[in-house]
Parts: C-alpha cells; sequence; structure tokens
C-alpha cells in the first residue's frame, strides 16, 4: 500500500521542492512507497483528510487537534526549535500603538490559518475585542494581510512571526508592530494516520530523529528549512491540544 | 515595606501567614502562564511565565498544593465553581487574582481544563492569559461582594 502523505498549506511556498526531495528521501531510507500531494488550502486538505485519504502529514496544530482526537492519528516527530508564534500588527500611521488602543468595531486582516487566527483572537482579548465585537477580511497570503493594513482596509493584521519577519523591509517599515507572542508549545507536528503499522510509526521516527546526523540527511532538511526532527511524545502533543483548547475559550463580557 | 500581614484560610481548614502588599505585576505581554496539577490539585509542571509571575523558584512549586497562589482578595465561591466545573469533565474560566511570593499581585484570564487520557481524567491544566482592564474592574467589584456573603 502506498502511503499518502501530504503537507500543511500553511508552509512557506518557498520550500514547496525540499517536501518533494523529503517524500524521495523518506521513501528511499524506509523502503515504503510513499506519496506526496500538496493541497492549496486547509478546506481542500481537509475534505481529503475527512474521507481518510492521508497517512502521513505535516500538521498545523490546530488540524494536528482533530487529527489526534477524532482520527487516531499518532506523532512521528517535530522540527526542532519550531514553534508557532505571531505578530500583530498596525500601521506606523495609524493610532494605535497598543493592543489596548483597539476599540470595538475593529477590522482584523488575516489568512485561513487556523492556529495564527486561535493565538491572535486571543492576544485581542486585552483590549475585550472577540469574534462578536470585530469583523475580519482573509486574504491568501501574509503580503496581503500587509497590503490591507497599508491601504487602510483593517486596523490590525495577524501574521505568523516567520511570515512576518519575512516581509519585504520597505513594508516591514511601514507595519508597527503590537504584540509577538511567546508561546513555545504550539507547533507543527508530523503525524501518521490509523492507517500506518505500528512497526513503520516506530521505523519512520527513528529514520527521522537520526535525519540531520549524516549529510544526505542535512540537505533535505536544508531544502525544506528545517534543522532536524525531535521527539515529540503522544503526550507532549496531547498537551499542546489541552492547551489550544483554552484558547478556543470565548470569554464574553459577563 | 508597605502591606499588611494576614492569616489566609484554606479551606481543608489549614491556614498560613502572608504578606499582601497593594502592587500589581503587569501581565506579560504575548506570553501564557502554564501549569499542571493531578487531580488533586497538586502542582505537576509549570512553565517559565509561571515561575517569573509567580517569584517562586521552580523546586518550591512543583509538588505543592495550587492553593500556594491563592490571595485573600479572591472569594472561595469562585474556586469552589472551578473544581465543581473541571471534576465534571467541563472547562472553566474566570478572572484570579493571585498572589506573588513577594506579596504583590497579578490578575489572570485563567482557563482551567481536565486532560482527558483513555476516557478518564489524568489531572488538569491551567493556562492563563492578559485579561482585558474593563474586566479586571468588574472581577474586583464581584468578588468583594461575593466575600461579604461569605464572611458576614
Ligand atoms: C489546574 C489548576 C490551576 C489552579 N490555579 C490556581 C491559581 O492560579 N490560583 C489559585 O488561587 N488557585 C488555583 N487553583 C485552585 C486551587 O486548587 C484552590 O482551590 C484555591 O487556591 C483555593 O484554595 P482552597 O481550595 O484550599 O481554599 C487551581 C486549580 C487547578 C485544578
Amino acid at each position: 500500500m502506498t502511503l499518502q502523505m501530504t503537507v500543511s498549506p500553511d508552509f512557506p511556498p518557498a520550500y514547496i521542492a525540499g517536501w518533494y526531495i523529503f517524500n524521495t528521501w523518506l521513501q528511499r531510507q524506509s523502503g515504503l512507497p510513499i506519496h506526496l500531494t500538496l493541497y492549496d488550502s486547509f478546506a481542500a486538505q481537509r475534505a481529503v483528510l475527512a474521507q481518510g485519504g492521508i497517512d502521513l502529514i505535516y500538521a498545523n496544530p490546530y488540524d494536528a487537534a482533530f487529527l489526534v482526537r477524532e482520527c487516531g492519528f499518532v506523532t512521528l516527530a517535530a522540527p526542532c526549535n519550531r514553534a508557532d508564534e505571531v505578530v500583530l500588527a498596525g500601521t506606523q500611521t495609524g493610532p494605535v500603538n497598543t493592543i489596548e488602543d483597539l476599540a470595538a468595531g475593529t477590522v482584523i486582516a488575516r489568512t485561513d490559518d487556523p492556529d495564527v487566527n486561535l493565538m491572535g483572537m486571543m492576544l485581542l482579548e486585552p483590549a475585550a475585542l472577540h469574534a462578536g465585537n470585530t469583523t475580519a477580511i482573509t486574504v491568501d497570503s501574509y503580503p496581503l494581510v500587509a497590503k490591507q493594513l497599508l491601504q487602510g482596509h483593517a486596523g490590525i493584521g495577524f501574521f505568523l512571526e516567520e511570515a512576518f519577519d519575512s516581509l519585504s523591509a520597505l513594508v516591514r517599515g511601514q507595519l508597527r508592530e503590537l504584540v509577538r507572542s511567546r508561546i513555545s508549545v504550539i507547533r507543527h507536528v508530523l503525524l501518521a494516520g490509523p492507517g500506518v503499522r505500528a512497526q513503520q510509526v516506530e521505523h519512520l521516527t527513528t529514520l527521522l530523529l537520526a535525519m540531520d546526523q549524516d549529510d544526505r540527511g542535512q540537505a533535505v532538511l536544508e531544502s525544506m528549512n528545517l534543522s532536524g526532527w525531535e521527539a515529540h511524545s503522544q503526550e507532549d502533543t496531547e498537551f499542546m491540544i489541552d492547551l489550544m483548547d483554552t484558547l478556543d475559550t470565548q470569554v464574553l463580557p459577563g | 515595606m508597605d502591606g499588611y500581614q494576614t492569616r489566609i484560610r484554606y479551606f481543608d481548614g489549614h491556614s498560613r501567614d502572608a504578606l499582601i502588599r497593594e502592587h500589581e505585576v503587569p501581565f506579560p505581554d504575548g506570553r501564557l502562564i502554564v501549569s499542571r496539577t493531578d487531580t488533586c490539585g497538586i502542582i505537576t509542571h509549570c512553565n517559565q511565565a509561571f515561575v517569573e509571575m509567580s517569584g517562586y523558584p521552580e523546586r518550591e512549586l512543583i509538588g505543592q498544593p495550587h492553593s500556594i497562589l491563592r490571595h485573600p482578595d479572591m472569594p472561595r465561591a469562585a474556586f469552589q465553581d472551578l473544581w465543581e466545573t473541571v471534576q465534571a469533565g467541563r472547562k472553566w474560566h474566570g478572572h484570579v487574582k493571585n498572589l506573588r511570593k513577594d506579596g504583590s499581585c497579578y490578575w489572570v484570564l485563567a482557563t482551567v481544563i481536565p486532560n482527558v487520557r483513555h476516557g478518564r481524567i489524568a489531572g488538569y491544566t491551567s493556562v492563563r492569559r492578559k485579561p482585558a482592564r474593563s474586566r479586571i474592574h468588574e472581577s474586583i467589584a464581584l468578588y468583594a461582594r461575593l466575600r461579604e456573603a461569605e464572611n458576614p
């Protein structure tokens, strides 16, 4: 049986080729047939996941919650030193200097990245903002989030930290960073579905954890902009899911 | 030093003397204060933000009951509600004023959830985030009323 692999659509487009190289590497090392398919939206990927069509996934933490709790996925590994953090920004010329300056009616520019949006909404709470007193404009990429801000269509933008830091100097110079998360435990994880046998899970994990120890493996990691894989126990993943579950609580004025 | 000495009385009857100061330490931006307990409320894990905000080194926290942070301004009813909710397997959230080791305080918006593993509650996790000032003011008024009802 060929294992179907996919990657969370929020992965930076510059490293897509790297995931194909990784697919070849993993296939050779494990001796298992593996086929990689990429989807350009979370919705398209979820439709395939719902049909049970995915065996291996580099999952957004938000999707990992559903896959582990509802679909019996298990954790293979997590990328080293890479947590999902967010930046909330306004513009240099705008009136907002701190999150607390934002008022009801604020327009949010964001992508469809579910964990960034979850953390972003949580970071708006000090201004007593929530889904009920804000509106959101959803665009396809982080540069477009910046564009919405600079064109004055939105008062605050939600960015994945990495994406914010890789905006051009010209664009960044016009944005005002208001808050940067330091949560540390919310991260992408590589998961295996219930169709992957326990023995294969163990074998794949062993290969991944040792991947940074030879030149060939290191080159493949570099092409994905990763430094290596580290152990992430099922309990680590369960804890991350519990933590995100607490952030999902909408606390409305009593 | 400003402040006053008081005796904090716990639900199980024991008590301790503590220094209470007015000073409020602001919640650190962008961070979460996280701790986990066993099913009895004994601290099993805490993150760096928890250590920094509580003012206790980690070794003085692990193995202690979570009530080590209990502030005398908190009404008993809040924690009773917390425990009833999470023991029933549900999520609890509320504004909590916590007591630091040095007697000053910090306000959090806490969400506590049961950690369900293999269908059973294995412990609890509390994640605290920065609350809105307006909600802290509401809580101060509400908790004062509740305390008055508890100690007429
Ligand atoms: C996961 C978890 C986190 C808790 N965090 C706090 C806290 O930050 N501050 C606090 O005063 N009580 C906290 N509690 C409640 C305490 O266990 C305790 O009920 C409370 O401090 C009141 O003390 P008493 O019940 O001994 O009177 C927490 C309980 C749980 C299960």
